[in-house]
């Protein structure tokens, strides 16, 4: 499979790496060279220096026919910038973005991204070592809620609201 | 109108003066503190020392009973999010974004912010005004019509050259109004003889640019400038 990641960070680094590693074609792209010391020396995949929200960028990288696109910057705008060009722009069947603010993480699935919430994940799991329940929202990937095609506001989905349990 | 201002750079600054002058209601959202206080002592305490971004800090802008929210700070992810969370999930009627990369323009129509404003766009087409690459330049689209105001400079290539303007056959949808010799104007009559060096203000349907740029300008110059400043 063909996979982009944009963002070479502490993920996404280990992400490209381990899918590189089973076979995949992976590129990965970050605005500083510096965050490319975080792969192995022999990744497998293609590093490119570049900026990841950059339309005719994402093109050159072959986001166009690409089957996952995973954005893991450090912002989260950043990030729900390009999963949005890879949906829109270049119909990425499937396209995940990190977003750390659970608010906005929400608003987002919402509006037909999947999304990742970093800060989510890490209450739920702590809470859970301190014996709370699992908030069922909280883990792994978060499907959207409404198929991508126009973006019809979700009727309801107060994203204010706070989690929520359906997935 | 209450109108939420997202960004106070110099843009949102000034956009917040202007407004604020014409008797609009005002909050802009600034999330750096330093530039939050600044602007709080030249404008008064229209200033939510906030990130714009977030759902709960344009709640408490009160987003929900917004008519706008212009979302011009200095970084298109920031202006796209903060006007998605505002049209998705406060039902703000209009929306417009700030966009630096011009390739952003049409992505963010399609996701839906109203008005997308790209100042890089502008400079270019303003600076291309100066600067005499396209012989025919695109001063205004009217709006909503396919009509466009041009200016053609007339060179000594041009066919136009010596002659009068019933002597050219301009297509129909095209109106020659206005000439402009040296720094002054004047208004082209039938025995007006155009100079080299003269610019001639035209009014023309879209699709008769091509051959009004034939005959002011010449052929010699590829179709493919004509898209000037508008494309």
């Amino acid at each position: 499979m063909r996979v982009i990641v944009v963002g070479c960070g502490r993920v996404g680094a280990g992400l490209a790496e381990r899918l590189a590693r089973e076979g995949n074609e992976v590129t990965v792209l970050d605005i500083n060279t510096q965050a490319f010391n975080r792969l192995e020396p022999d990744f497998p995949g293609e590093a490119i220096r570049a900026d990841g929200t950059d339309e005719d960028i994402l093109r050159r990288a072959g986001t166009e026919g690409a089957d996952m696109f995973f954005a893991l910057t450090e912002g989260d705008n950043r990030n729900i910038l390009a999963a949005q060009l890879a949906i829109e722009t270049f119909r990425v069947p499937r396209v995940v973005a990190k977003v750390n603010d659970p608010v906005r993480a929400e608003a987002y699935t919402a509006l037909g991204v999947a999304t990742i919430c970093r800060t989510r994940l890490m209450i739920d799991a702590l809470g859970r070592h301190a014996g709370l329940e699992a908030d069922p929202g909280a883990s792994g990937v978060r499907s959207p809620l409404v198929q991508h095609e126009h973006h019809a506001p979700p009727a309801e989905q107060g994203v204010g609201a706070g989690p929520r349990g359906e997935r | 109108m209450y109108i939420i201002v997202v960004g106070g750079g110099r843009v949102g600054y000034y956009l917040t003066k202007e407004l604020l002058e014409a008797g609009h209601e005002i909050v802009i959202l600034e999330k750096n503190e330093r530039r939050a206080h600044q602007i709080a002592d030249e404008l008064g305490s229209i200033v939510l020392n906030r990130d714009g971004c977030e759902g709960k800090h344009l709640a408490e802008a009160g987003a929900n009973r917004a008519s706008i929210v212009a979302a011009v700070t200095g970084d298109d992810e920031d202006n796209l999010v903060a006007c998605q969370l505002a049209k998705h999930h406060f039902d703000v009627p209009r929306t417009i974004a700030r966009v630096n990369n011009p390739k952003n323009e049409e992505l963010f129509r399609h996701l839906g912010v109203d008005e997308v404003i790209s100042p890089t766009r502008m400079a270019l087409a303003a600076i291309e005004q100066d600067i005499p690459v396209h012989e025919l330049l695109h001063l205004v689209q009217f709006k909503g019509g396919d009509l466009e105001l041009l200016e053609a400079q007339i060179s000594a290539d041009s066919p136009a050259a010596g002659r009068r303007p019933t002597d050219i056959p301009l297509p129909e949808g095209c109106s020659l109004f206005v000439l402009i010799r040296g720094d002054a104007a004047q208004p082209i009559r039938p025995e007006t003889v155009f100079q080299v060096g003269d610019k001639v203000l035209a009014i023309s349907r879209t699709e008769c640019e091509l051959e009004l740029r034939r005959q002011l300008i010449g052929s010699n110059d590829p179709v493919g400038s004509a898209a000037g400043g508008s494309s």
